[in-house]
């Protein structure tokens, strides 16, 4: 080794910065195709049940009949088959994790009620929940 | 790119022995012994490699049959069939270091063995 | 008759990853028989293949380790689609090695880093791992994920890799290859690792073969054993040539994973020379009927996926069998005659990936 090698390299450790993050302080590295959370677009949706039957955790349950879309957070494993199944691309992944909590996490959304059937009137764009 | 050559070769119980001592002879060394359940009977494939020619011995057991173990030919094949006694309940006898079914520890004893178990969760619950 | 006594090694221990259990039979401190137990993580993943789709179960069969998981993942596709006679485009194949050989970047890394903690070299172990986080950032800007990519499917890859994102991979590893050059003398070099390593737990290459070693504890004893030299994926078409050392010992199983890492930051560079345009995956059509063993090189040895299937799009069975299953009866051959203090550092080379021994 040479002179002084560690004296140097001590140094250099007192005198710069931390190497780690200080995380929580400074949030977490994340990027654009980083993997955290699912999210719907309520509206789009058909309830047509092909993410609940390709998930593979099992953590989505579609009904039909009342138009509901809901998942279990913790069951989750972001995988991402359920965005690239759905037929209408309502499904998208979020780069940021979802906060750590402690019993169930089944989050619940309602969907819009039906829209109108007769093609010529105009469809009301109702907010969803 | 090296093609490898994969060939299954089916025998009877009795001579599993007789094949896998002259494969120890030609310096072929041991890959894998894997077990597949069919429904009503279970096939075992032994597989026997120098380089990229991949042969297998195939043998179909049922439940109950008595399947002779090659760990005195091949010191290290103990541990494949540990885990065919312990996962799928065959019996293979006079294997040369033999955990007696505590090689791999389960819950639900032979979990391989049947179909298997499904449990309705009920919503927002605990699935234990 | 010499006072024998039974000392457990495991589930819990510091310098196991994962829990393995070996009772170490003792003859006044000398190891005379170890006796493994695996079982603590047993999730039985292979049974779960009745149960969900083909196609899906790619995901699955990634979560069966979690250090070698892009692997695993692509040796299945690899038994798919040779089932269903598919060719993944050229594309496709070169961005699964630059994964494959990121992911063994990462998994040696961390294993030099557990090495140095086993021996007790606390600066070394943070050192690597610091390194390990530099290949990490580059793996999750590509496919999404840290250790559990996500990124390969049956008939190609999900997400691809623009041009300008390769050229700042490789200058990116150019930036960090004289750090990681500087590991690899520390472990050659230094008086302390080889103090501890040097003549400890050796296995000859006549042992090697018999007992069915495989991966870096092979290549360690002198045994010329890699699957990458069979050319899957694009590795035919960047030249290369397995790491060995002639000793058997614990210092070489280190030295091998050690310099393959530096090999893997080659491979990477040439890869991205030589990477062809294109799409990146085929369509899949119906259902795999047939059945096929893939065999491709994990960063601990030679892993096997067996898949038999017959026309559903759930698959009949399927098979693997990782390579630290492989690699413990040639452990139990290594622990006679170790003293006890000396156990730890031997059971650590075999890299105990027991998420992927018991799935």
């Amino acid at each position: 080794m040479t002179l002084f090698a560690m004296a140097k390299r001590a140094l250099a450790n007192v005198t710069g910065k931390p190497a780690t993050l200080m995380y929580p302080a400074t949030p977490a590295k994340q990027y654009e195709v980083s993997r955290g959370h699912i999210i719907i677009a309520i509206e789009d949706c058909i309830y047509c049940g092909n993410c609940q039957r390709h998930c593979v955790s099992q953590a989505i349950v579609v009904d039909r009949a009342n138009r509901t879309w809901e998942v279990d957070r913790m069951r989750c494993i972001i995988c991402g088959v359920c965005a690239e199944v759905c037929p209408k691309d309502c499904i998208f992944i979020e780069p940021d994790y979802h906060p750590s909590t402690v019993g169930p996490a089944t989050e619940f959304v309602q969907g819009p009620p039906e829209p109108p059937k007769p093609p010529k009137e105009e469809k009301t764009a109702e907010a969803a929940e | 790119m090296i093609e490898q050559k994969h060939t299954i070769i089916e025998i009877a119980v009795a001579d599993l022995l007789t094949k896998t001592e002259e494969y120890h002879a030609k310096g072929h060394r041991l890959v894998q012994i894997g077990c597949t359940p069919l429904g009503d009977c279970y096939e075992i494939n032994y597989t026997f490699t120098t380089s990229w020619d991949f042969e297998s011995l195939r043998i179909t057991v049922n439940d109950g049959d008595e399947i002779p173990s090659i760990s005195g030919i091949y010191w290290g094949a103990f541990i494949y069939e540990n885990e065919i006694h312990d996962l799928f309940g065959l019996t293979v006898t006079d294997i040369n270091i033999d955990f007696q079914g505590h090689l791999i520890h389960t819950r639900v004893p032979t979990p391989f063995k049947n179909a298997p178990a499904v449990t309705k969760v009920p919503k927002g619950g605990d699935a234990s | 008759m010499s006072n024998r006594i039974v000392v457990p090694f495991g589930p819990q221990h510091p310098v196991l990853p994962e829990p393995i259990h070996v009772d170490l039979v003792l003859e006044d401190e000398r190891v005379v028989e170890a006796v493994p137990s695996i079982g603590y993580v047993h999730r039985g993943l292979e049974k779960l293949v009745e149960k969900r789709d083909f196609k899906d179960y790619v995901l699955i069969a990634e979560r069966i380790c979690g250090i070698c998981s892009f692997t695993h993942s692509v040796t299945y596709c690899n038994a798919i689609e040779h089932i269903m006679g598919i060719e993944v485009p050229p594309r496709a194949q070169f961005i699964r090695t630059i994964w494959m050989e990121y992911s063994r970047m990462h998994s040696h890394l961390l294993w030099l880093g557990l090495a140095a903690d086993a021996l007790g070299f606390e600066n070394l172990f943070m050192n690597a791992w610091r390194l390990r986080e530099e290949i990490l950032d580059d793996m999750e800007a590509t496919t999404g994920g840290r250790v559990i990519q996500g990124s390969s499917k049956v008939g190609g890859i999900r997400l691809d890799i623009p041009d300008e994102k390769l050229g700042e991979m490789v200058d990116h590893l150019k930036k960090i290859r004289p750090l990681l050059e500087e590991s690899n003398r520390i472990f050659t070099h230094d008086n302390t690792v080889r103090h501890r390593m040097r003549g400890l737990g050796v296995l000859s290459e006549k042992d090697a073969w018999d007992l069915g070693a495989v991966g870096p504890t092979a290549r360690g004893s002198g045994c010329d054993m890699d699957v990458r030299s069979s050319g899957y994926s694009a590795y035919g078409e960047l030249g290369f040539k397995p790491v060995t050392f002639p000793h058997g010992d614990c210092l070489d199983r280190c030295l091998v994973r050690s310099e393959e890492v530096l090999a893997a930051v080659d491979l990477v560079e040439r890869a991205v020379a030589k990477m062809p345009d294109g799409p990146i995956e085929e369509k899949v059509k119906g259902n795999p009927t047939g059945e096929y063993f893939a065999f491709t090189e994990q960063p601990r040895g030679e892993c096997m996926h067996y898949v038999k299937a017959n026309g559903k799009k759930n698959i009949v069975r399927h098979r693997v069998r990782t390579p630290t299953f492989t690699n413990i009866p040639p452990l139990v051959k290594m622990l006679e005659g170790v003293e006890l203090a000396d156990v730890p550092v031997v059971v650590l080379t075999i890299d105990p990936c027991i998420g992927c021994a018991e799935r």
